[in-house]
C-alpha cells in the first residue's frame, strides 16, 4: 500500500527545453501529418514561432520530468502494478519547438478503492513557459492494482 | 483549417470520425520513444507477462492522442480550452482505434462561445476511453 504520507509532496521543478526532433518524431508516432506539427517551414508559414506541440505534449513534459521509475520509487511502488486512469489538460497557451517549459508535480491525493485492492494516485502538474505564463495544467490518476 | 460557427452546431452533431491503423508492436515502439513512457508493459513481452497479462497493451496515451488528432482535424488546436481522458479498457496488440465525438452542450462562459463534447475510442472488444473536450468558438 501506498502510504499517505505523500499527499501533498512536491517534486522540484524541472526545467525541458522543447526540440523540434522530438516533435516530429511524436507526430510520426502518432500518424499525424498535419504540417504545423510535422514541418517546420509550414509552420512559420502559418505565423508560428515553431512546429506546435499537440494536445497531449504537456503529459510528455509531465514523464519527462520525472521519470515513471523514479515516481515509483518515491511511492515504494512497481511498474507492474500501474496503469494509467485519468489524464486532463487545462490549456491556456500554446507550445512550441524551442519554448523551454518548467514542470512543477504535485501529489494532490491518495485514495484507496476497493478495499485496497486499487489505489489511486492523484497528481497535479502545472507547465509555464519561458515567459512566465503558464501554458497548460494537468490533473493524472495513477492506478495501483495491489492484487 | 476553419473554426465552425457556433450558431451553426447543434447539440447532437458528430463530429468527422477517426479510425488509426492497425495498433502493432512497431507504433508502440515508436510511441514509447517519442512519447517518453518506457513503461515496458508497452514493449516488452515478458515483463507483460510478469504483471499478469498475456500480451502487452497500448498505451492509453496513444488512443488520446488519436483523439486529440480527430480534434484537430476539426478545429484549430487554439481552440481547445480542455480534454479530459478516462481510459476504461485496454487496447490491445492488432486492435484498430475508432474516435469519434459528439456535441453534447452549448454555453457561453466570461463572454466567450463554448461548445462541451463527448469522445469515445473504441477497439472492436471495448471502449478504451470516454473523453470530454471543451472548444471555443466565435
Amino acid at each position: 500500500m501506498i502510504d499517505k504520507k505523500h499527499i501533498g509532496y512536491n517534486f522540484p521543478p524541472v526545467t525541458i527545453p522543447v526540440e523540434e526532433g522530438r516533435l516530429k518524431f511524436l507526430a510520426k508516432s502518432l500518424g499525424e501529418t498535419k504540417g504545423i506539427y510535422t514541418d517546420p517551414d509550414t509552420a512559420k508559414a502559418a505565423g508560428l514561432p515553431g512546429l506546435l506541440a499537440p494536445p497531449t505534449f504537456p503529459f510528455m513534459l509531465e514523464i519527462d520530468a520525472l521519470d515513471l521509475v523514479d515516481f515509483m520509487s518515491v511511492l515504494g511502488e512497481t511498474l507492474e502494478k500501474l496503469l494509467h486512469g485519468e489524464e486532463n489538460f487545462n490549456y491556456y497557451a500554446p507550445i512550441y519547438a524551442g519554448d523551454s517549459i518548467t514542470v512543477r508535480k504535485k501529489i494532490t491525493d491518495i485514495i484507496d478503492k476497493k478495499g485496497g485492492a486499487l489505489q489511486f494516485v492523484i497528481s497535479d502538474n502545472t507547465f509555464t513557459n519561458q515567459d512566465g505564463i503558464i501554458v497548460a495544467e494537468t490533473r493524472t490518476n495513477y492506478v495501483f492494482r495491489h492484487q | 483549417m476553419t473554426l465552425p460557427k457556433f450558431d451553426s452546431l447543434n447539440v447532437g452533431d458528430e463530429i468527422p470520425a477517426l479510425t488509426t491503423p492497425l495498433v502493432s508492436r512497431h507504433i508502440l515502439a515508436l510511441y514509447c520513444g517519442a512519447s517518453g513512457d518506457h513503461n515496458p508493459i508497452h514493449v516488452d513481452l515478458d515483463f507483460a507477462k510478469s504483471s499478469g497479462l498475456d500480451d502487452v497493451i497500448a498505451h492509453g496515451m496513444l488512443s488520446a492522442g488519436y483523439l486529440a488528432q480527430m480534434l484537430t482535424n476539426w478545429i484549430p488546436q487554439s481552440a481547445l480550452r480542455s480534454f479530459n481522458n478516462r481510459f476504461t479498457a485496454m487496447t490491445q496488440i492488432g486492435d484498430t482505434v475508432t474516435c469519434s465525438g459528439k456535441i453534447v452542450e452549448k454555453f457561453e462562459k466570461d463572454g466567450e462561445k463554448f461548445v462541451r463534447l463527448e469522445l469515445y475510442t473504441n477497439t472492436p472488444q471495448a471502449q478504451t476511453i470516454v473523453a470530454e473536450a471543451e472548444v471555443v468558438l466565435t
